[in-house]
């Protein structure tokens, strides 16, 4: 086991210490922290195990050729596109896009698509658009849109430039 | 959110039906995956559950009605560069923010770092990407919300 690793369990161990012992002794901080927790893991809980599910599922049915043909080196701004029209339709925060992005990377999509995905997934997903546009107005919506998009494709572009330029590899996802 | 288990549910079942093989070779790419990055997504809970704490929406909301609008545009920056909340909490606040009197531009500099930049989600971005990339891509993200923040400034007519 490495150091970090160490580390990470004895962290995590600690912060659990911490949040028995303060519901123990009636510590209030300590008890709201522990509610925070809990309320934010069953958020998870809801989302995560569907979208590795479907992360699963992609993996062994879309074949590496289809993902390197819509977003690979020779897919031009088409890649975009997809990119774009993909993540509008995801659910889920960034934390759900990350591992769908790093999986669609191993099957052979380019750097500038990923970061585009990411970007994207952030941005223009449809339903919380709508949500969005219900509680500020469409006005608000369609400006952050239409000024965001381009940004993102543009700095995607320019941060997956350089990282191919500099011989950049990814991760494992550990 | 059903949504989302719909699709996995259609997703699952027509998978089954074609090949039972690869629908259970997916669950196990699935569950393995999970498991790798389960630390990274423990870590982050524990800083979202402290950082929620330590700023309460009572906080934000007295933050972001300053009357400065360089003030008002930097602290919904960060707050949202450094909160994490799902969009059905984080719209509803700003629709509240709104009836107060927050400016679109303060709203809309928050809800778009809170939605690309991640600060907390930092310990699973590293884990997919390199420390080098995440803070990269961060910055980059942290810039083109301040871009936008100007933009819905300029076409509300709240500044210039």
């Amino acid at each position: 086991m490495k150091r970090t690793d160490i580390m990470k369990i004895v962290l995590i161990s600690c912060y659990f210490l911490f949040i028995a012992i303060s519901f123990f002794l009636k510590f209030n901080p300590g008890k709201e922290i522990g509610q925070n927790f809990s309320s934010f893991s069953v958020d998870m809980v809801k989302v995560l195990p569907c979208a590795f599910l479907l992360i699963g599922l992609f993996e062994v049915w879309v074949k590496r050729e289809t993902v390197e043909r819509h977003f690979g080196e020779k897919s031009g701004i088409r890649g975009y596109v997809w990119a774009v029209l993909l993540a509008g339709t995801i659910v889920g925060p960034l934390y759900v896009a990350l591992p769908v992005a790093h999986s669609l990377y191993r099957k052979g999509a380019r750097l500038s698509v990923i970061f585009t995905y990411i970007g994207a997934s952030a941005i223009c997903r449809i339903p919380m658009t709508i949500f969005e546009a219900s509680f500020l107005g469409i006005k608000f919506t369609m400006i952050r849109l239409l000024v965001s998009i381009p940004l993102v494709i543009v700095s995607s572009i320019v941060l997956g430039n350089y990282l191919v330029g500099s011989d950049y590899e990814i991760m494992e996802g550990k | 959110m059903y949504y989302l288990h719909i699709v996995t549910l259609l997703a699952l079942v027509i998978s089954l039906l074609v090949n039972r093989k690869k629908t259970l070779k997916a669950a196990r790419i699935a569950l393995k995956r999970f498991l790798a990055i389960l630390p990274a997504f423990l870590i982050m809970l524990i800083l979202v559950s402290v950082v929620l704490f330590l700023l309460p929406d009572k906080l934000i909301t007295q933050y972001l009605g300053s009357e400065n609008i360089l003030t008002g545009v930097l602290c919904g920056s960060l707050f949202g560069s450094i909160t994490l909340m799902p969009g059905f909490i984080a719209f509803p606040l700003c629709g509240i923010l709104l009836k107060k009197g927050v400016l679109y531009m303060v709203l809309s500099a928050f809800t778009t770092t809170l939605m690309m930049v991640g600060v907390l989600s930092f310990p699973i971005e590293k884990a997919y990407f390199g420390t080098k990339v995440t803070i990269l891509r961060n910055s980059l993200s942290f810039l083109t919300a301040l871009v936008v923040a100007v933009m819905t400034g300029v076409f509300f007519g709240e500044i210039f």
